[in-house]
């Protein structure tokens, strides 16, 4: 059993819990972040156990993807801001139903 | 000849009821009038044909079988369109066509200023071409479509006028009872296949003559006695007897040609010619017969107190004619199948005069039905008053009409089959039918007038008078084929004598014709004591219809109100099966179960779906929440599923 | 001495993220992370990748956690609007997670055997792969993956732009 597996995981949980539980957008997006890391974590640990280098590689291209997915989403929480003064995610509702 | 063309006989007919049903609304009244009686003559110079090619041949050899196509093959079981002519269906369509005729040109007068005259002649075809069916089959299953046929013609006509409720009602009421009655009729049938295995009147009825062992006359209930009391419940229902007679009254509300080719000599004679085509059957089901001759007996003895005491013209004469098919069925129960068939055929001409007779009553009174209202008419419609009274003197069997020769044989063979209390019954009945026929003539015809004021008694067209004067003609001398045993020989029942042979023939006793002829007196005897009485009461000492009627007020109401079948089956039967209906099969099952099902499951789903909705709540973070518990379950599944 | 250092520095990042999920203000959850995200990178070099470890410290820690820090403090960096999160929501959340995570853990684990897992045939080994190995395959065999993300990044700039502008 890999403890950096377990590591990833408990990891990984952490921030799900945040992100379900926090009440402000930025701190959602943080626990995302951290979610990601967990899998990057993951990966690196299967690279090392499996002995090749595409964890690696994936790891690169989660990070590509990370840093774009942040630009996009703080933008949209600009947005959000500007139009409705919150950074509270309940407050944007209006897709209940 | 015929034998290549007998399909065309009922054809004809309905091919003049498609075309005047389909383009008669666009076609001038004398085009659908010419197809239509054209049809119907035409249909009885066939039938006539036919008749004189049966004559050609010998007796023995009388009877033409036709198969058309076959209707069903399904497994074991075949049914075919066949036609069967014999010396009994050659009577049957001769009368059927002839009065048919004669009945379609009375009705170019009497229909002239009726809406949708097309419709009734389409009609009129149609039922034409149905009761051709009937009586020409020559199976039980063609018969039945026949039956079914006519049942179905006699609603549409009872209910021609049916922007009038009555008229609706009475052919509603019409139609159910007549399916009482065939439900019986189709359990006979069934039986019938069970038994035999075919419904072939010649292969069913060979095969009960030709294995006596196997099918002797019956003691108890038997098999045959079975089938034959089945039968006879749909002739109960199509022939009105008691106690499905209750629709024939009530069918007088169609317009009088109706109630005098249907309901007088062609449809409700269907029922006596199926027990007589089943004669091979009956004749070895005493039990059978025996019910047969109770029922019609009954019949006949109730019917004519009933039409004592009815005040409409119209219903004297349907009371008068379910007594006289009581007749015919005592004929046929006491096993003189012939005269029952001979009466029948009397009976067509003088019933049928005296439901056109009376049509023309109703036509030179403006629409007037009550006898109460009528009186003094004989001078001033003298046609129709002599034609009416010879109709009445044939019905009441008066020496030498028609009626009397019909009559006096079916009472002969009561007392000489061995039913001395149903020859008493048909012998009271015979004085009553003297009775409130002479009473209707003389209320209507005699006396001071007492109809409205404003009313211009006139004599109907000839178009109306001529059938009149025609089957007067033939009620008058109808009865001469058919001359009783001490008078001469009985051309009639020799002719008919080959459709019956395979009847089964008890040991028959052989009477004088000196009492014969002593019996005849006695029921003309009785028949004139009717008319005298119906004279006293009536005509000479006025007032004294009232005054019987006040001292024997209750039997007066209860003949008035006619036993009060109809209230009695609107108590046990109507309204059972209305409450039923309602209050269970609508209230319970229909908007309880079936409607709770339906709305329920819509219902239901929307409740389910405002359930699920609570997912929808627009948080992001539920949405997350649900997510990951997704994921947590999948993960849960697949690790279980790996250990 | 791995072990130590996994130890160690896995303790670290594990504080830190709860750290980053129990702070009151967000702007201490985003230093917690990027305390975090440090801890990640040293076990990154302890697993032998080096160049991802410094790609992390750089791209991650550096550049998107200092446009975090931005944007942060761009929109009310210390308000404590927000309502207070719910405590007991928060560890009934986790304690299920939590036992879902170790069933899991135990059953994968158990089940995983390394020698039965392909390996990729055009894999070279940990030990003798310098960075530039990871250059020749991003280059080679990973090369539509690679030119698809530069899509991607210029997706998501034109998307920023277009989101974030003022509205004249």
């Amino acid at each position: 059993m890999n403890p950096y597996l377990v590591l990833s995981l408990l990891l990984f949980l952490v921030g799900t819990t945040g992100f379900i539980v926090k009440k402000n957008v930025l701190a959602m997006f943080l626990c995302v972040e951290l979610m990601l890391n967990a899998a990057n974590l993951a990966f690196v640990a299967f690279a090392r156990d499996l002995g090749h280098l595409q964890g690696q590689i994936f790891v690169f291209l989660v990070m590509v993807v990370a840093a774009a997915e942040a630009a996009v989403g703080l933008a949209i929480m600009i947005v959000l801001y500007r139009r409705r003064q919150t950074l509270n995610p309940d407050d944007a509702d209006t897709m209940k139903g | 000849m015929m034998t290549e063309l007998l399909w065309l006989l009922p054809l004809v007919p309905l091919a003049g009821a498609a075309a005047t049903g389909l383009l008669g609304r666009r076609l001038p009244k004398r085009a659908v009038t010419l197809v239509a009686c054209g049809a119907s003559g035409a249909a009885f110079v066939l039938a006539l044909a036919a008749f004189l090619e049966l004559l050609s041949l010998a007796p023995g050899d009388r009877r033409i079988e036709r198969e058309l196509f076959t209707w069903i093959a399904a497994g074991d079981f075949t049914a075919k369109a066949a036609l069967l002519l014999d010396p009994l269906s050659a009577v049957m369509t001769l009368v059927v066509t002839g009065v048919g005729f004669i009945i379609h040109i009375y009705s170019i007068g009497y229909m002239r200023a009726q809406e949708g005259y097309y419709r009734f002649f389409a009609y009129m075809n149609l039922f034409l071409f149905s009761m051709l069916v009937l009586v020409l089959a020559g199976n039980f299953l063609l018969m039945f479509v026949g039956w079914e046929g006519v049942g179905l013609c006699s609603y549409l006509l009872i209910g021609y006028d049916f922007h009038r409720p009555a008229a609706a009602d009475a052919g509603k009421k019409a139609f159910i009872v007549n399916r009482i009655g065939d439900f019986g009729f189709i359990l006979g049938i069934l039986l019938v296949f069970l038994t035999f295995g075919d419904l072939g009147f010649g292969r069913v009825f060979g095969e009960i003559a030709a294995a006596p062992s196997r099918f002797p006359p019956e003691a108890g209930i038997g098999v045959l006695t079975a089938i034959a009391l089945l039968l006879f419940v749909g002739a109960m229902g199509k022939s009105a007897q008691i106690p499905l007679h209750v629709w024939l009254p009530d069918a007088m509300e169609g317009p009088t040609p109706v109630s005098a080719l249907i309901h007088a000599a062609t449809m409700v004679t269907a029922g006596v010619y199926m027990v007589v085509r089943c004669a091979p059957l009956f004749s070895r089901a005493p039990v059978a017969l025996d019910v047969v001759l109770v029922v019609g007996s009954a019949t006949a003895l109730m019917a004519a107190t009933i039409g004592l005491a009815q005040t409409d013209i119209k219903r004297v004469l349907a009371y008068s004619t379910v007594s006289q098919l009581g007749f015919m069925f005592m004929a046929a129960g006491a096993g003189a199948f012939s005269a029952g068939i001979f009466h029948l055929m009397t009976h067509a001409f003088f019933k049928a005069l005296l439901f056109l007779g009376a049509g023309s009553v109703i036509h030179a009174l403006a629409g007037e039905q009550d006898l109460r209202r009528m009186g003094g008419l004989r001078r001033r419609i003298p046609v129709t008053f002599w034609t009416m009274l010879v109709a009445a003197l044939a019905i009441s069997g008066i020496f030498p009409l028609a009626g009397f020769f019909s009559k006096d044989e079916i009472l002969w063979a009561a007392w000489a089959g061995g039913h001395p209390a149903v020859w008493i019954l048909g012998l009271l009945t015979a004085g009553l039918t003297g009775l409130y026929m002479f009473r209707l003539i003389f209320l209507a015809f005699f006396g001071e007038p007492r109809h409205a004021e404003g009313a211009h008694p006139h004599e109907s067209p000839p178009s109306m008078t001529g059938p009149l004067v025609a089957l007067a003609l033939l009620s008058a001398a109808g009865g001469f084929i058919g001359l009783p045993a001490w008078l001469g020989a009985n051309r009639f029942a020799r002719f008919l004598e080959p459709s019956l042979s395979l009847a089964h023939r008890g040991e028959a006793p052989h009477f004088s014709h000196a009492l014969e002829f002593a019996f005849a007196a006695l029921s003309v005897a009785v028949a004139l004591a009717g008319i005298f009485a119906a004279h006293r009461i009536y005509l000479a000492r006025p007032g004294a219809a009232g005054r019987i009627a006040a001292r024997w007020g209750a039997i007066h109401r209860l003949l008035r109100d006619r036993y009060r079948f109809d209230e009695f089956y609107d108590r046990a039967v109507v309204r059972p099966l209305l409450g039923l209906s309602e209050r269970t099969l609508w209230l319970r099952v229909d908007v309880g179960v079936i409607d709770r099902c339906v709305n329920g499951a819509g219902s239901s789903m929307v409740s389910l779906g405002a359930l699920l909705r609570g997912m929808q709540n627009g948080l992001i973070r539920s949405y997350a929440a649900w997510i990951v518990a997704g994921m947590a379950a999948v993960l849960l599944y697949l690790s279980l599923l790996r250990s | 001495m791995e072990t130590l250092v996994f130890y160690l520095f896995g303790g670290i990042a594990l504080l830190a993220a709860v750290s980053v999920v129990a702070q009151k203000r967000v702007f201490y959850s985003a230093l917690s992370l990027i305390l975090c995200l440090g801890s990640v990178a040293v076990l990154f070099l302890a697993l032998e990748a080096p160049f991802i470890a410094a790609v992390q410290i750089i791209v991650y820690a550096g550049a998107i956690m200092v446009m975090v820090l931005f944007v942060i403090m761009m929109l009310d960096p210390f308000s404590a609007a927000a309502a207070r999160d719910k405590r007991r929501r928060l560890t009934c959340l986790a304690a299920a997670l939590g036992l879902v995570a170790l069933v899991v853990m135990f059953t994968l684990m158990r089940a995983h055997d390394p020698a039965a897992l392909p390996v990729d045939a055009g894999g070279v080994p940990l030990a003798a792969a310098p960075v530039s190995r990871l250059g020749q395959l991003l280059f080679t065999r990973f090369l539509i993956p690679f030119e698809a993300t530069s899509i991607l990044i210029l997706v998501a700039i034109m998307g920023v732009v277009v989101l974030a502008r003022k509205r004249s």
